[in-house]
């Protein structure tokens, strides 16, 4: 089988675009308990973010009546590890808890095997018509997804799968549709693949069926006409389908940490969220709470202090969702800010939130999942539809960056013991030469008859012969802006040199950071080494400045890593000598706000602040210190 | 026993929302329906009303597959079938 566009993967790009984000950040996406939950405490000190630990408060004030006069508050309160800002207030929905598995060998009793097909059968329309009746309410990609896991409820190769083992080894109906569903999934997830994506349905299925068969509440989304802040343990990748984030007002996990999926799915959404608050799952259904995402904290019975707080986030979050396509500072220095993009769909989504351009394409999107190179018209089509939503204005387009966390087949070697340090990004050049070549000829191909000023830049250059080879390749195929990424510490050292054989260079803040503190991206353990407070990486962002300074011309020095979409680093960014950002589009107006709100000088004396600090902390804090502007937006 | 070749029109193959209105419109056929690779034995044909037996199939767009039915009605059945699969329906 050769690979397939999936039509109704965009929620899953989405998601994944999301989570290359987040293993770009401090945290793995571990769920943690005991001493793990010590070290991401420690960890979540560092970054100066909340704790999670159920307040002294809560404990003194649990064990007394309401309404006790003496106590200044009778409110309760929990924290946890705040992970997307919002404050909102609103009552609550549990998320029921996951289906357990019956238990293996469970046999009938009491019942014929007559009766227990016929609860199987029962139980399998049920959860049909219920998703089927679910996918007519939903959109786009959502009802594509249910409509599919609607039919896979009453699929006859599972529910005939269930009745042989009832009437074959006597089973419970619970545990034939669990082991026929497993023998689905497995099959699915041995085709590969797509297919093996499906499994996880079929999984989902299964889990509802044995819900209904047992008369318990269907995992899942809780089903509500009025909106309601989601209490659960942690959200799994599926229940993105089905959330609606005009219903869903809020996310609180009681497990999980800053990359679990409740974040990523959080992020996607730009809902409020908190994850990792223990003792949130006691809470009951409609209890009414405040909580504020930036902070991390949950607060019952909220009280005028709360509601002024909220109303107040309403009036702010409509500022924070709006940038006006014009990036400067208070004194009307410039600093176009443009949008990180991985294909069509995001750079269309990227223009309605009035990016600036697109600071960053990634290619990858053309190439991964497949076992062979794409050809030159399928690229043309697919860069062709990411230039179309820009006119006029400047798309960066980064050659193909597979390897270490991106492997392909046809491009990389799995085997390599330390892929990160590997062939990957242009390296892949050396090994397969002729990719990036075509590549380079799809793109200008692509940019002849559109409107948009097509830049194009290699990932993992570590030398100015790199540069230069690649400047050559990007003339031959007719591209007049070459540029680089800075993501090597060398690269950085370096610019002044590689500046003189390209136009630009775009730092990417994430692999420099990792290369730097020669510290894993993927790594929770590393977490506190690998931000971008770094002193010594804020040092190898200014360098970069100066090189391009000393060089003389004048050419653009931007930042395409997440460093970019964090207001307070991108005062940082700026005041060091950045001169354009680009981002995931959800956080332009959060940047935009911030960055109006400075001065150029006033940016060049908090990046003084920040390089001199001695640790990636105090880096932080002080920069935090200089802005209360981020507190007032509850950033 | 009636059968009846016939090719994959849609761009994604008998995939995801393909092979959900195929499956649905299967399903709805008071006949068993089959479904199997051109060059596949009529032994290893799969149930057509099952979603996941279609996806399994793996038929990409241009694959020729083979329906097969018996019983009354078996040809219409199988004609208007062949009408669903010779559609582009991820287009629609």
């Amino acid at each position: 089988m050769g690979p397939r566009p999936r039509p109704e993967a965009a929620l899953t790009r989405v998601v994944s675009s999301t989570i290359q984000q987040f293993t770009s950040q401090q945290f793995t996406s571990q769920q943690f308990t005991g001493q793990q939950f010590t070290e991401l405490s420690s960890i979540a000190k560092n970054r100066g973010c909340s704790v999670p630990t159920v307040s002294e408060q809560t404990k003194s004030t649990e064990a007394q009546p309401a309404g006790n006069k003496h106590e200044p508050s009778s409110t309760r309160s929990y924290s946890g590890v705040g992970v997307t800002p919002g404050r909102i207030i609103g009552v609550i929905r549990q998320m029921p808890s996951p289906v357990s598995e019956p238990t293996p060998g469970e046999q009938l009793s009491g019942t014929t095997a007559d009766d227990a097909i016929a609860a199987l059968r029962t139980a399998s329309k049920a959860v049909h018509a219920e998703l089927k009746n679910r996918a007519e309410g939903a959109k786009g990609a959502s009802k594509a997804v249910l409509e599919a896991t609607a039919l896979m409820a009453a699929d006859p190769l599972l529910i005939k799968g269930g009745i042989k083992l009832i009437n074959n080894a006597g089973l419970t109906p619970e545990r034939a549709i669990w082991e026929a569903g497993a023998s689905v999934a497995e099959m699915l997830h041995n085709l590969g693949g797509y297919m093996a994506e499906r499994a996880a349905d079929v999984l989902d299925v299964r889990a509802r069926i044995v819900a209904e068969l047992r008369g318990m509440p269907a995992p899942g989304i809780p089903l509500s006409d009025t909106p309601f802040i989601l209490v659960g343990e942690d959200l799994a990748p599926a229940d993105t389908a089905t959330l609606d984030p005009s219903i869903v007002l809020a996310l609180v996990t009681s497990s999980g940490g800053p990359q679990s999926h409740t974040a990523i799915i959080a992020r996607a959404l730009g809902l409020p969220a908190i994850v990792a608050a223990a003792g949130v799952e006691t809470l009951a259904d409609g209890t009414e709470i405040y909580v504020d995402g930036a902070a991390g904290t949950i607060t019952l019975n909220p009280g005028a202090t709360e509601r002024a707080a909220a109303a107040a986030w309403t009036t702010t979050s409509a500022v924070l969702s709006v940038f006006d396509g014009n990036g400067r500072l208070k004194d009307g220095h410039l600093v176009p800010l443009l949008a990180n993009v991985g294909g069509a769909k995001d750079a269309v989504k990227a223009a309605a939130a009035n990016a600036q351009g697109v600071g960053l394409l990634r290619t990858e999107f053309c190439f991964l999942g497949r076992d062979t190179e794409p050809t030159i018209d399928e690229q043309v089509e697919a860069y062709r539809g990411v230039f179309d939503a820009f006119p006029g204005k400047k798309v960066v387009v980064r050659t193909l960056d597979a390897g270490a966390d991106k492997p392909l087949p046809f491009l990389t070697d799995a085997t390599e013991p330390n892929p990160a340090l590997g062939v990957r990004g242009y390296r892949t050049d050396f090994t397969s030469p002729g990719v990036l070549e075509r590549q380079l000829q799809a793109i200008a191909l692509a940019a002849e008859g559109t409107e948009a000023l097509v830049w194009v830049m290699a990932p993992m250059i570590s030398t100015t012969d790199e540069a230069e080879h690649f400047a050559g390749l990007c003339a031959a195929a007719g591209l007049q802006i070459p540029g680089v990424m800075v993501e090597v510490p060398s690269a950085a050292i370096m610019s002044a040199s590689i500046l003189t054989h390209v136009e630009f260079v775009s730092l990417g803040t994430n692999d420099l950071t990792q290369y730097a503190m020669a510290a894993d991206r993927q790594l929770g353990p590393l977490a506190a080494l690998n931000t971008p407070w770094q002193p010594a990486v804020l040092q190898l962002i200014r360098l970069t400045a100066a090189g391009s300074e000393a060089e003389g011309h004048h050419k653009p020095v931007g930042v395409c890593g997440e460093a970019a979409a964090d207001p307070a680093l991108a005062v940082v960014l700026v005041g060091i000598g950045v001169t354009t950002l680009s981002m995931t589009a959800r956080s332009l107006s959060a940047v935009a706000a911030v960055l109006a709100s400075v001065t150029l000088a006033e940016a060049r004396e908090i990046a003084a602040l920040a390089l001199t600090a001695p640790t990636a902390t105090e880096a932080k804090e002080r920069v935090r210190a200089a802005l209360p502007i981020l507190a007032e937006l509850g950033l | 026993m009636s059968e009846r070749k016939v090719t994959i029109a849609s761009r994604v193959g008998l995939h995801a929302r393909p092979a959900g209105i195929f499956a649905e419109a299967v399903a709805e056929l008071p006949i068993e329906v089959t479904i199997a690779m051109e060059d596949e034995p009529a032994e290893d044909a799969m149930d057509a009303s099952s979603i996941l037996s279609l996806m399994s199939l793996g038929a990409a767009h241009g694959d020729v597959v083979v329906l097969r039915a018996e019983g009354e009605g078996a040809d219409e059945a199988l004609d208007a079938l062949v009408k669903i699969l010779e559609t582009d329906l991820d287009a629609e």
